[in-house]
């Protein structure tokens, strides 16, 4: 009896304290904006990185004025890479904070479970990683690169460098899956050849059988859509095995977890990777990004990764598109990002596709260099094509399909 | 021809990696029936301080990964016992509970203190070249290493004084006690004997997979599982089931996928354990150590 | 005097529950609600592990089979009674499939432990690498590593779906009458030879008991009820991935237990909602690892407290009120 009553207590307390911000948020207050990425657990090699420069765009937007003169607030979850903490924290930020926008979700499981619940409760979400293309939503932008952005360009520089034959290793889950079905049809493209695929799951460390099936069918090059902290195993057992010499390696996903400052030169140089931006992209923006960035964190900063500047530049394109509108409701903002609203971002201009909800962007072709990656070849505003093949948000504004594309 | 010694080293190379996963986890359960499940803590903290002795200290790998790594985990592993395996002795339930909420803490810990990024060291030795392949050198230095690691525990075990203390107290420790033996130090040398084959172990492994706070759990549910199918006695029972799952586990992964290869290792424990309910030397060598 | 005193607390945490939805914001029902879904799967190994003996180490296969069986059915048939009926059945089956395999193969102990453990990763290993597009049962693709999203929630026979209030309601009547019911089996007599079993098999066997089938139904049940947690799990998120079958699935049922006592029902239903409750109050702090903080105080409980919160709870209510006839006659006047 007594521990229900307790219990009770407990719970009306908790929500008499959870409902305080409520009341604070009321109009004049400071606009709530909340973010939800991994700081512990798998992922937060990936999520830290973001929080970071989402806690560098509130806080030099709040230097220069705020947003429609008011100051933003950001709120930080950390799920833990749980998908339960993601429901309950994302139902929890958008019922009790009433943010104008939410920043969340790494994986695609975690943006399919935060995308429902931001549909549900109108509020406007955005999704800031490099992700395998394909979700049609109103409610959503997503502001990092797709496949149909970076792999066609690299598997055409690959191809023509290196050579036609390709052996693909990818990390089994859909992103895996989706870019090795692109590189199989830009190769196709190329007349080039796959010579095999091989999938292998996120925690996977052990590449040995791997490696010597790859020494067997001799590609002229290898493309690695490995993901995550277990497949750098991959890289170390690749130059172990004396391959690094031999074979060279391209990959989208390389550096999005910092692979090349953890690696050593020796074991990584020479790898092509191809992103929106890397940290020597050698242009006034960029460099006045960085020198900020360093300034609010130290100049030891690791290196600013993709996913970081994704949501750096998603975080200026929802500020520009509040200002277009001038409120933070919804409905209005989303109507005024759609007008294609642009930003001159570190990594060149970022503009929204009105028709996908998906942004056009530049990206590098670079080469991994002593712990960073040298710029080789840049392909100015490619436009997300592989979620336009089927997404049409013009047209229908009420899908909330992802689109897995067939080739 | 090329391929089949190829496959051979592969083999042997899965089958060092469980042994060295799974040894120090070994020594303890067969030793002092405690099934320790922050071993695998103790392996990802074996591969930090090699890393960090070789980087930081600026030690020689070889040092740093076969002395002081052992060392230290041994070390950890001696304070651990004192203030929590020791008073749970005979309670291999709760043993198990305590170290897992450990095993937890420590994940804790070292994520507060290094973060959560994977660090690493280079594989040391340069590949070796067998016909029209060439494998890493430092995989063929592993299988190795857990060749000696048997040799040397076999002699400690078997004609040493400690060897004949130890397992006298596997067997009886009030006799032993009564002999004038001191039970309780040799439970704690042995648990730290463990937990330094742990920390061996896991500094072998780093410059292959890598080190991160959360590794442990990937070893430890392999290790727990070999040990206890390999049954009581800790050098045959290791190296059976290691020998076992290990060939299982890596055809499987060259003919079909490496969840194939997993998902047989995990099958062929569960078969295994279902024909032989106390492990593979609770019906096979049962004399031996 | 003690069964009514338990019946009747049954009875107000049900009317209070009853009334929760209509007190407190939305979200927190939210938040209540998995509470209570986990507490069920608390449940489920209290029962089998606590009561009998049985020591699974992995639980999280039944919670995972069920939220998949449900996600699958009810994305190929609807989200109706049918869809529960093979959440539940599905995990039900395989446990009692594993439960003969074991327990007729006189697998006992810690061996139980490996087998239940190396079964819930083989399990997780299979989902894990169903991404391709090819691995499809009827309308619902399996995702791999992303699992299942956008399942549909449980509707009435109208077809109308429930509502958050409505599926709190639901889950907490299911956990207390799961309760009720765990409670009244062990005061029969089959309930009875489940706790002499724990005690000692071996006696139990010599009396002539059948060891096997009573532990094959005690496992068998276990797995329904977290079956039933696991469809209710799909039902609340409205997704299921793999790591429902991950190993720290299945640690975190054992803390529960542990830490609230392990030989009580209720015990591991205290600890589920309270360590529940810490390690969402944790993930919105950054200073401290949640990991540390779970990892400490299950060492702690198992070295200081080992019979867990409940029973220490007993003991300090007792401590209070020193006359027991001053507690009924107290709860007589109430």
């Amino acid at each position: 009896m007594k521990i229900n009553r307790r219990q009770t207590l407990g719970l009306l307390g908790s929500t008499a304290v959870l409902a305080c911000p409520n009341i604070l948020s009321a109009q004049e207050g400071p606009i709530n904006v909340s973010a939800l990425y991994d700081l512990s657990g798998g992922l937060d090699v990936y999520g830290a990185p973001i929080v970071d420069t989402l806690k560098f765009a509130v806080a030099e937007q709040n230097r220069n004025g705020g947003l429609l003169g008011r100051e933003i607030e950001l709120k930080v979850f950390d799920p833990q890479s749980n998908m339960q903490l993601y429901a309950q924290f994302g139902r929890q930020t958008v019922l009790a904070d009433k943010p104008a926008v939410v920043f969340g979700g790494i994986t695609s499981s975690s943006r399919e479970v935060l995308r429902p619940i931001m549909r549900q409760f109108n509020t406007l979400y955005f999704y800031a990683n490099q992700y395998e293309g394909g979700v049609c939503d109103r409610n959503m932008f997503a502001t990092g690169v797709t496949p149909g952005q970076t792999v066609e360009k690299l598997v055409d520089y690959s191809t023509k460098t290196f050579g036609k034959k390709v052996y693909i290793v990818a990390a089994d889950y859909n992103y895996g899956q989706i870019t090795a079905n692109w590189v199989r049809k830009f190769t196709a493209d190329q007349g080039g050849e796959v010579l095999a695929v091989e999938f292998f799951p996120l925690d996977v460390t052990d590449f040995k059988t791997a490696i010597s099936k790859i020494q067997q069918a001799k590609p002229d090059y290898v493309w690695s859509a490995l993901v995550g902290g277990a497949h750098i195993s991959f890289y170390r057992q690749w130059q172990a095995a004396g391959m690094h010499r031999q074979i060279p390696l391209s990959s989208t996903t390389f550096a999005g977890g910092n692979e090349h400052v953890i690696l050593t030169p020796e074991e990584c140089n020479g790898f092509m990777v191809c992103q929106n931006y890397l940290q020597e992209i050698d242009t006034p923006q960029n460099a006045a990004f960085v020198s900020a960035f360093h300034k609010m964190y130290g100049a030891d900063y690791p290196y600013i990764t993709e996913l970081g500047v994704g949501a750096y530049q998603g975080f200026k394109l929802w500020a520009k598109g509040v200002e277009q509108a001038g409120t933070t409701d919804r409905m209005p903002v989303i109507e005024a990002l759609e007008t294609g609203v642009s930003v001159d971002g570190p990594s060149g201009r970022v503009q929204i596709d009105p028709q996908t909800h998906h942004t056009i962007m530049d990206v590098h072709i670079a080469r991994v260099q002593d712990g960073g990656l040298v710029p080789v070849e840049t392909f100015s505003q490619a436009r997300p094509v592989d979620t336009a093949m089927s997404c049409d948000l013009i047209a229908n504004p009420a899908d909330t399909t992802q689109y897995v594309i067939e080739l | 021809m090329d391929l089949a010694s190829i496959l051979t080293i592969e083999i042997l190379g899965s089958v060092a990696v469980l042994v060295l996963i799974s040894i120090g986890l070994a020594v303890v359960f067969g030793m002092m029936k405690v099934i320790n499940m922050a071993h695998g803590e103790f392996l990802m903290i074996g591969g930090y301080v090699a890393i960090y002795a070789k980087n930081w200290a600026g030690l020689n790998f070889w040092v740093s990964s076969l002395v002081v790594a052992p060392l230290c985990v041994g070390l950890l592993g001696l304070a651990l016992e004192w203030l929590v395996v020791r008073h749970l002795y005979g309670r291999m339930i709760d043993t198990m509970l305590a170290t897992w909420g450990i095993s937890l803490a420590l994940i804790g810990a070292m994520t507060m203190l290094v973060g959560n990024t994977t660090t690493g060291i280079s594989t040391p030795l340069s590949s070796v070249t067998i016909g029209a392949y060439s494998v890493s050198g430092y995989g063929i230095y592993l299988i190795c290493l857990a060749l000696a690691i048997f040799v040397l525990l076999y002699g400690l075990f078997r004609f040493t004084a400690f060897g004949l203390q130890a397992r006298a107290t596997t067997q009886n420790a009030d006799m032993v006690a009564a002999l004038g033996g001191n039970p309780r130090r040799i439970y704690s040398m042995t648990f730290a004997l463990g937990a330094a084959l742990g920390g061996l172990g896991g500094a072998a492994l780093a410059p292959i997979t890598g080190v991160i706070p959360t590794i442990g759990a990937t070893y430890i549910a392999k290790a727990f599982i070999t040990v206890i199918s390999g049954g009581g006695a800790v050098i045959a029972g290791n190296l059976s089931a290691s020998l076992l799952f290990g060939t299982v586990g890596q055809v499987f992964t060259y003919l079909y996928t490496p969840v194939i290869g997993e998902v047989a290792l995990l099958v062929a424990a569960v078969v295994l354990i279902r024909i032989l309910p106390k492990g593979i030397t609770g019906r096979f060598f049962r004399r031996s150590i | 005097m003690s069964r009514i005193l338990q019946t009747l607390a049954l009875l107000v945490v049900l009317a209070g529950g009853m009334a929760l939805p209509n007190l407190v914001e939305l979200y927190t029902v939210y938040e209540v609600t998995v509470y209570v879904v986990m507490a069920l799967l608390a449940l489920s190994l209290a029962f089998i592990w606590g009561k009998g003996g049985i020591m699974c180490l992995g639980q999280a296969s039944f919670f995972g089979l069920g939220a998949y069986a449900y996600a699958i059915a009810a994305l190929n048939f609807g989200p109706g009674l049918l869809a529960v009926a093979i959440a539940i059945s599905v995990p039900t089956l395989f446990a009692a499939i594993l439960g003969y395999f074991m327990f007729y193969g006189r697998i006992s102990d810690i061996y139980v432990g490996v087998i239940t453990l190396a079964v819930s990763l083989i399990l997780m290993n299979l989902v894990n690498s169903t991404s391709g597009p090819q691995y499809r049962i009827g309308a619902a693709q399996l995702g791999g590593f992303n699992g299942i999203t956008g399942i549909p929630t449980l509707a009435w026979p109208n077809g109308t779906p429930l509502d958050p209030a409505a599926l709190f309601r639901l889950s907490l009547t299911l956990l207390v009458g799961c309760f009720a019911a765990i409670s009244l089996y062990l005061r029969s007599r089959a309930g009875k030879v489940v706790i002499a079993i724990r005690e000692n098999e071996y006696r139990a066997e010599l009396l002539g008991y059948n060891v096997a089938l009573s532990k094959l139904v005690t496992f068998s049940a276990g797995g329904a009820l977290a079956g039933l947690a696991g469809c209710l799990f799909a039902n609340w998120g409205a997704f299921v991935s793999p790591t429902v079958f991950a190993l720290v699935q299945s640690a975190q049922i054992i803390i529960w237990v542990i830490v609230g006592g392990r030989g009580t029902l209720i015990g591991p239903i205290l600890g589920c909602i309270a360590l529940q409750w810490a390690t969402t109050q944790l993930g919105t702090q950054q200073t401290i690892q949640v990991n540390l903080v779970l990892g400490l105080v299950l060492t702690f409980f198992v070295l200081v407290v080992p019979a867990g919160i409940a029973p220490l709870l007993a003991k300090c209510a007792r401590a209070v009120t020193p006359s027991r006839s001053r507690i009924t006659a107290k709860e007589k006047q109430a």
